[in-house]
């Protein structure tokens, strides 16, 4: 049973005007088989805390742990973090021009599961899943997410998290940018991540859409760098109706149109 | 760290920039009234402040460009296949220089002073298997001047490997002859020991609807200037010159090439990518093009990228465009330089990637382009490895 346990964590970024801190004591547990949407405005720090969990070198951990399976994640390296069982859907994934995709797959593949995966099975298994997510497998021979639709980009990341089995899985705002046939597609794969063992998933979103596909066990509410509440599936449908007005003093819509 | 990119968009009017301007001392010239000769003493011995000399270290061209003599003499092996006639012939053998003439002093002075040339005919009308011309320096502390000659007749289908290996300093004219119809590929390979100079011009004339394929890998030597200048004959040239350098600590590693169009509806495009990594490692990339007012039609693109993996390590690059005629189908440039990006890094660690795999990974990824286009699969693999070594050596 993974759990991931993040306590009292403050986060800053370093500005032309000096350090800033955005993250301002987060406290949070997610145990396997949960699944916890993060809910919040924009620039409320939800990406931060992606990413400093993840480990991305602009965000500095000024206090605070995070713990996976009792071992401190914030003391380890980038890939020793992923290796360690965590897995970030990025907002925006990067291009790396010139390194295949099945290169990269593969690559990641043999890094997280400690032996290169046997030639066969593994061809099988990435063409399953890139079917799984409606992938052109001509995907495979292009340039890891150049020239990627958003959409395409999206569906990529999940195809990741569907190959590395990480024991915790961030989303970082997979939804965004998505139309209704790829927010199901997509929506589809974390679900069957969900399935396919003891496995907790962080699912950060601005809308309320993505839930009624992946619903969550618990919903926070994001707001000026902390967790301002929590509770279960009905605080969605609350935001949905009220927004974020009551967090953060002016009205911004959690629901679209 | 100091990383200079010299870059402008272009217009389709007549313009130059990036040359004579740039030093502020001399007028506005174009590159169709650069000087060229056959005679050394036509040039004066630059003193290292000349438009074309202003980027390389002059002190460390074991007086190349200062009339050194020859001591030593380089070995020149080639193996060929059937079909392809290989001469060792004399400095009066008539076919030399006519596939261009000296554009620098040191140019003019390897001309002068080569003793014998190798002349390689590849036979037309057929496709020959890939030749390979190994040539070896005189050894550390010899000069040496070399002139190759390289003729693919008419509708010949070729393939021409040249390999520079060794110690010394070697100054060298290279001819390509590329007939009409004929389609030559060409890899030249500097993968000199740690002391060479290596000063060389290559030459190119391509005939009607010639096809020629140049790729330069330079990766080894202390100083390494090479001068690819592509002249057309005739209408329908095609003309693609590739290059790859790794530049390491105190490395000198300059390409400048100059596309001539002169003749209507030919095309180039040059694409050359550098890495750099240690003290003092410096690549130079000038980039010519002039589309004459006759050369109606032309279609030319040149594309300069350097990955400075280090600090202490510079990259200059100079693209220069001029344009005498409205009438091209499209003409372009672009340069740039930058450091490794740290959030390609991120995103492939983030996958459980090891950093120094993930380092190799885009630096493999970002030369990926040009090895594709190495039609010989042994030399690409041999790059290849060569390429990882150099990321060994400094544990990138």
């Amino acid at each position: 049973m993974a759990t991931l346990e993040i306590k009292d964590l403050h986060v800053s970024v370093n500005t032309d005007e000096g350090s800033k801190e955005i993250l301002k004591g987060v406290d949070l547990t997610i145990n396997a088989g949960e699944t916890h949407a993060i809910m919040g405005p924009n620039g409320s720090g939800k990406s931060t805390l992606s990413y400093a969990i993840a480990g991305h070198p602009k965000y500095e951990i000024t206090s605070g742990s995070v713990l996976l399976d009792g071992e401190n994640v914030l003391d380890m390296t980038v890939d020793e973090r992923a290796r360690a069982g965590l897995f970030l859907a990025m907002q925006y994934p990067v291009e790396v021009p010139g390194v295949s995709m099945s290169n990269f797959l593969r690559t990641a593949a043999t890094a997280v599961r400690g032996e290169a995966p046997k030639l066969r099975h593994w061809v099988k298994e990435v063409k399953e899943a890139m079917s799984d997510l409606d992938i052109d497998p001509a995907f495979a021979e292009r340039s890891v997410n150049e020239g990627f639709s958003g959409g395409e980009k999206k569906r990529h990341e999940i195809l990741q998290l569907g190959l590395l089995k990480p024991k915790i899985a961030i989303l970082d705002e997979t939804d965004s940018g998505l139309d209704v046939d790829a927010l199901r597609v997509v929506s589809e794969g974390v679900n069957r991540f969900k399935q396919s063992g003891d496995v907790g998933v962080m699912l950060i979103t601005h809308y309320t859409r993505i839930l009624k596909y992946i619903s969550p066990d618990f919903v926070h509410v994001f707001a000026t760098g902390r967790i301002v509440e929590s509770g279960g599936p009905e605080l969605a449908d609350q935001l949905e109706a009220e927004g974020y007005v009551k967090y953060i003093g002016k009205q911004e819509a959690a629901s679209i149109g | 760290m100091a990383v200079t990119t010299e870059q402008q968009q272009h217009g389709l009017t007549a313009h130059s920039h990036g040359r004579a301007e740039k030093t502020g001392s001399a007028p506005i010239s174009s590159r169709a009234d650069h000087f060229t000769s056959f005679d050394v003493n036509a040039f004066e011995v630059p003193g290292g402040r000349e438009e074309i000399w202003r980027f390389t270290p002059m002190k460390r061209l074991a007086n190349l460009h200062n009339g050194a003599e020859a001591t030593g003499k380089a070995a020149v092996d080639v193996k060929a296949p059937e079909g392809v006639v290989v001469e060792t012939v004399g400095r009066d053998d008539a076919r030399l220089g006519v596939a261009g003439t000296p554009g620098d002093r040191v140019a003019a002075q390897a001309w002068s002073a080569f003793t014998e040339a190798t002349v390689v005919t590849l036979p037309g009308d057929a496709k020959s298997e890939p030749t390979t011309i190994t040539v070896t320096g005189a050894g550390e502390g010899q000069v040496a001047y070399g002139h190759l000659h390289v003729h693919a007749k008419q509708f010949a289908e070729a393939v021409v490997v040249i390999d520079h290996r060794g110690s010394g300093a070697y100054a060298d004219n290279v001819e390509f002859v590329v007939g009409d119809g004929a389609h030559l590929t060409v890899v030249a390979i500097q993968d000199w020991a740690d002391d060479a100079v290596h000063v060389s011009s290559h030459h190119a004339k391509l005939g009607r609807d010639a096809t020629f394929r140049h790729t330069v890998i330079t990766l080894g030597g202390n100083v390494v200037r090479l001068t690819p200048v592509v002249t057309y004959s005739g209408r329908g040239g095609d003309a693609e010159l590739l290059g790859l350098y790794f530049a390491d600590a105190g490395q000198h590693l300059e390409h400048r090439t100059f596309i001539d169009h002169a003749e209507s509806n030919c095309r180039s495009n040059v694409v050359y990518k550098g890495a750099l990594q240690g003290e003092d490692a410096h690549t130079v990339w000038i980039g010519d093009v002039l589309i004459r007012a006759a050369a109606q039609g032309t279609e030319t693109f040149e594309l300069n990228r350097n990955l400075v993996l280090t600090d202490g390590a510079r990259a200059d690059s100079v693209p220069n465009l001029e344009i005498e005629t409205g009438e091209i189908e499209g003409a372009g440039h672009a340069s740039a330089t930058g450091r490794f990006d740290d959030e390609q890094l991120f995103y492939l660690q983030a996958r459980g990637i090891p950093e120094d795999q993930a380092r190799r990974l885009v630096v493999r990824g970002f030369f990926h382009e040009i090895l594709l286009k190495i039609a010989v699969p042994e030399v690409r693999e041999r790059l290849e490895a060569a390429i990882e070594a150099e990321l060994e050596a400094v544990g990138v």
